[in-house]
């Protein structure tokens, strides 16, 4: 381990190469993030299944591909499917577990991830996939850093996709809904908003971003039926750390939570890596809980 | 009820216990799980019914328990790396007698006890701060980064897991073994419970559930309260751990030690089936689940886990007084008059 801390600060550039990597993907995990804080702060609901609709998107794109539509074509496909699915749960689901606690929609978003995870393995197999894409390498800095194209489509792609959605949330009628709901429901309501419709398209937004995010991994990454977990573990702990509606705050911690999980899976061994994430959950919410406690409160 | 009436239920349950591994011989090692799963639901429910701490990561005792027991087992005869090297058919056979095998259980189990209930005094510390889902995700967190260290350590067998000692020849009927094992367990903690919480530690335990800012200002010492009442899960949970590991007989880090994605959410959902925060409702719930489970692993070959995680969704969203709850609020003179006022209070 002390040996990995070496390497890097006698060679800079694999430093950098790490930190880019994970800048990288780091987009992506700020951008579910994004969609977790939007229904939690919409619908006070922490969606567990966000992971899992990444990973189902990836799956789509992995499918269509096999059929024969080009890899980047996939990509709104995947996010109207998951788009569709995400309305479909709300009307069978959630909509019941709005109004309730919120452990009730932490389980009941658990059993939904389980139900997807296992349907994915029962259908595609337990095998690690992943999507040509059909681009190439970039190499800067005379071939020491090595960065695929695809993950610079996809990191372009994200940047596009969230700058969308903030226009969409800030310009759009149902945008504004959407925000009105989240800052006072009642008085959404009395003011005509049909709540139950702004939840719906809410948490099928969210599922239709973790699609587009997840047709990405698919391509840049690799897709797994039970790598749906880290992801939603990922975009909570970000959340937590920015904070509902922060949205600087969550691209941030999302770019931040990359580059660093990239670092510390070189340094521990990347078997360690997702230890890595899982701990540093704990971690971050010990801490911020032990911050509010000095003061007799805790995280709400 | 009065008298010896009340004991009908313990008496009946006792007794179908101590026949039925001689009534359904096949059934013994499934019917040992059982044991196990009335174990994990009901000290998730002294902290998840009774305490209204939500917990997802008792995984973790579960695991620390099983490792333990397995590698006192193997190490005060063995070295462990060694006996960790060789699996998958290596050079060395590792025998284990019968004096050895009965003394490696007599201090794997526990130790197992010891370590998980270590383990729930130091997390308990760091995490019993945080309260509702801040808490429940935490723990999920706890439960796979457990997981996923057991996964990349070496000397513990990392990802290809570790097995049980093989048991010695004298032991004819291993399932039949440890069947009695997890049925004493199982009475054990269900006697420790009902103990525990006709004391005052049960009254302070509902306290921090109805209101725990008010408890706290009655001048309980919540956060005490707390870390003991996870500290005897882990305790029963680690034994539990090392019983379960010598039942599995196969150590996964991931599938069967820190399993947060079955075991775990299989002993809420049994505290939940059964009926949160009473005292026969986990019990009932393991039963009905593990029932279910087998029928499902029986019938719906390859579904059997979507089937499960739609159960979980359905128990949940549709049925989250449990089947205590229904019969109390259907029969509340069933439950005399103590339990009637408690349901009007609204739980």
């Amino acid at each position: 381990m002390l040996d990995n801390i070496s390497i890097l600060i006698a060679a800079p550039t694999i430093t950098l190469d790490l930190v880019i990597n994970g800048l990288l993907i780091g987009a992506l995990f700020a951008l579910t993030a994004y969609g977790m804080a939007l229904v939690w702060g919409v619908m006070r609901i922490i969606n567990v299944a966000q992971g899992e609709f990444v990973i189902l998107g990836g799956y789509m794109t992995y499918a269509l591909t096999t059929a024969g539509l080009p890899p980047l074509l996939t990509i709104p496909c995947a996010a109207a499917i998951t788009f569709a699915l995400g309305y479909v749960l709300h009307y069978a689901v959630i909509t019941r577990i709005v109004d309730r606690d919120l452990f009730v929609s932490v389980l009941a978003t658990f059993g939904i991830s389980i139900v997807i995870q296992q349907l994915l393995n029962t259908v595609f197999g337990g095998d690690v996939r992943v999507v040509d894409a059909g681009l190439g390498t970039q190499f800067f800095m005379g071939g020491l850093i090595a960065v695929s194209e695809i993950k610079i489509a996809a990191f372009l792609l994200v940047c596009v996709l969230a700058l969308v959605l903030v226009l969409f949330l800030k310009r759009s009628r149902l945008g504004q809904a959407i925000r009105a709901t989240a800052q006072n429901p009642r008085a959404a309501r009395v003011l005509g908003i049909d709540t139950n419709r702004v939840y719906a398209m809410t948490f099928a937004l969210n599922a239709a971003i973790c699609g587009a995010c997840g047709s990405l991994v698919a391509m840049a990454y690799t897709i797994h039926p039970y790598i749906g977990l880290p992801y939603t573990i990922r975009s909570f702990m970000i959340v937590v750390v920015a904070g509902l509606g922060n949205l600087p705050g969550v691209v941030a911690a999302g770019l931040g939570l990359g580059a660093a999980e990239n670092i510390a899976g070189f340094v521990l061994g990347t078997q360690f890596q997702l230890a890595f994430v899982f701990s540093l959950l704990v971690v971050v919410l010990v801490w911020r809980n032990w911050r509010l406690s000095r003061k007799r409160q805790y995280l709400k | 009820m009065t008298g010896w009436t009340r004991y009908i239920g313990h008496i009946v349950l006792v007794a179908v216990g101590l026949a039925a591994p001689f009534l359904f011989p096949n059934h013994q090692s499934q019917m040992a799980e059982l044991w196990l799963f009335i174990v994990f639901a009901l000290t998730w429910d002294l902290l998840g019914g009774q305490m209204g701490y939500n917990s997802f990561g008792n995984v973790v005792f579960i695991g620390v328990g099983m490792y333990t027991c397995a590698l006192v087992q193997v190490g005060l005869i063995y070295s462990i790396s060694d006996y960790n090297a060789a699996r998958g058919g290596g050079g060395t056979v590792f025998t284990f007698d019968y004096t050895q095998y009965l003394e490696g259980l007599a201090v794997g189990l526990p130790a197992g006890a010891i370590t998980g209930a270590l383990a729930a005094i130091i997390l308990g510390n760091f995490v019993l701060g945080m309260r509702g889902q801040y808490f429940a995700i935490c723990t999920l967190g706890l439960g796979v980064a457990a997981a996923e260290i057991a996964n990349g350590w070496e000397w513990i067998g990392a990802g290809s897991g570790m097995t049980a000692p093989n048991a010695p020849a004298e032991i004819d009927d291993i399932s039949r073994f440890y069947y009695f094992f997890a049925f004493v367990l199982a009475i054990v903690t269900f006697v420790a419970i009902t103990w525990l919480l006709r004391t005052r530690f049960g009254l302070a335990v509902n306290a921090i559930r109805d209101d725990e800012d008010k408890a706290e200002a009655m001048g309980l010492p919540t956060k005490r309260i707390k870390v003991i009442a996870w500290t005897i899960s882990g305790l029963f949970l680690g034994i539990a751990g090392g019983i379960l590991g010598n039942v599995k007989r196969f150590i996964d880090p991931i599938d069967v030690a820190f399993s947060g994605s079955t075991i775990g959410v299989w002993m809420v959902l049994m505290a939940i089936l059964g009926g949160k925060g009473t005292l026969w409702g986990p019990v009932i719930g393991a039963i009905v689940f593990q029932i279910t489970k087998e029928l499902f692993w029986t019938y719906l070959l390859g579904w059997q886990r979507v089937a499960l995680g739609l159960m979980i969704v359905l128990i949940v969203v549709f049925f989250p007084e449990g089947i205590l709850g229904w019969v109390r609020e259907r029969f509340p003179q069933l439950f005399g008059r103590r339990v009637q006022s408690r349901a009007e209070e609204g739980r």
